[in-house]
């Protein structure tokens, strides 16, 4: 599955601020970290921020920070914000009704219920909890 | 070794010191809750809070269920208890060579009293159980459930567990 590029970066934010939500950050700060643009990241916070999922100090200290509850909030909850990923493919052609073509619509329906349901299962907190299992399996380089 | 009333004991003296706050109340929930090995007297409580829980009563299942794990030899029936009740159970066994799969233990059954959920109890009767198993030599531990069981699927991802190598998969085969 492939989110597009601000999906990606609300999910880096939000999981950045959230493993720290007493701190501020500004958006170069979280840019730099993940090396993305700022001037679309300042873009993808400020839905976050409609979002009720941060909030904005302006001044000297300042940024953003999480503000929701990350025992509640899911991966699903953040990319939703972003992308419709239970919504069929808007062009629908007339294969799709032949035998052939349903049969692959189930299997496509097939993996997107998978999907959803695995983001929908991980909150913030369980995400931040156990992402070094993902770290300990990733192959080690040698130097 | 300390008995099970001991460690009732124990963990009543570290409860009464906590003070009475949300967290603590969680805390307390945590300390005073025993793990131990499913009796058939539990039997009556865990189909209660099952039925509780799924929406069905299923007598004979559990019975049957526990007649094949509630000796320990064939898999774990454990039971979390909180004040003298049943707040909790737990069901797995090994499995071993299904499809190449080398040994590992199975959950296959998981049930939390509302009144006691988000309070730990599901993390110390999946807790023991997993220590079951690897006392047993066994490095992996495995389960199935409904996609749409959205409670059950956070609760195992918050334990660390992730979609494995194997895919379930099935057909229908009535008429």
């Amino acid at each position: 599955m492939k989110l597009n590029k601000a999906t990606r970066f609300a999910l880096f934010s939000i999981l950045e601020l959230a493993s720290k939500p007493e701190r501020h950050l500004s958006a170069t700060e979280i840019a730099n970290k993940y090396d993305i643009s700022s001037h679309h990241l300042v873009k993808v916070l400020h839905s976050l921020v409609r979002a009720r999922l941060v909030g904005s100090v302006r001044g000297a200290g300042g940024g953003y920070r999480f503000i929701g509850n990350t025992k509640r909030i899911t991966l699903l909850d953040i990319v939703e914000i972003f992308e419709d990923i239970r919504q069929p493919p808007a062009e629908h052609e007339a294969a799709d009704e032949t035998e052939i073509g349903q049969a692959l619509s189930q299997i496509m329906l097939e993996i997107d219920e998978i999907t959803i349901a695995t983001l929908n299962s991980i909150s913030i907190e369980t995400f931040l909890k156990t992402m070094h299992y993902y770290q300990q399996e990733l192959p080690q380089t040698t130097s | 070794m300390l008995t099970e009333s001991q460690v009732r004991i124990f963990c009543d003296m570290k409860k009464d010191k906590l003070p009475n706050t949300a967290e603590s109340k969680i805390l307390k929930a945590e300390e005073s809750t025993l793990i131990r090995d499913a009796v058939q007297e539990d039997l009556i409580e865990i189909i209660k809070l099952d039925a509780q829980n799924t929406g069905i009563e299923k007598d004979d299942y559990w019975q049957a269920a526990f007649d094949r794990f509630g000796n320990g030899e064939s898999g774990f029936f454990l039971v979390a208890e909180t004040e003298h009740h049943v707040c909790g159970y737990i069901l797995g066994e090994v499995r071993a060579w299904e499809f190449g799969s080398p040994p590992c233990g199975w959950v296959f059954a998981l049930g939390v009293h509302n009144d006691v959920r988000e309070m730990g109890v599901g993390s110390k009767l999946f807790d023991s159980i997993c220590l079951h198993f690897k006392e047993t030599g066994i490095e992996k531990v495995r389960t199935m459930l409904a996609r749409s069981d959205h409670l059950n699927m956070s609760f195992f991802r918050s334990q660390g567990m992730r979609g494995g190598p194997f895919i379930q998969l099935e057909k229908n085969v009535a008429d």
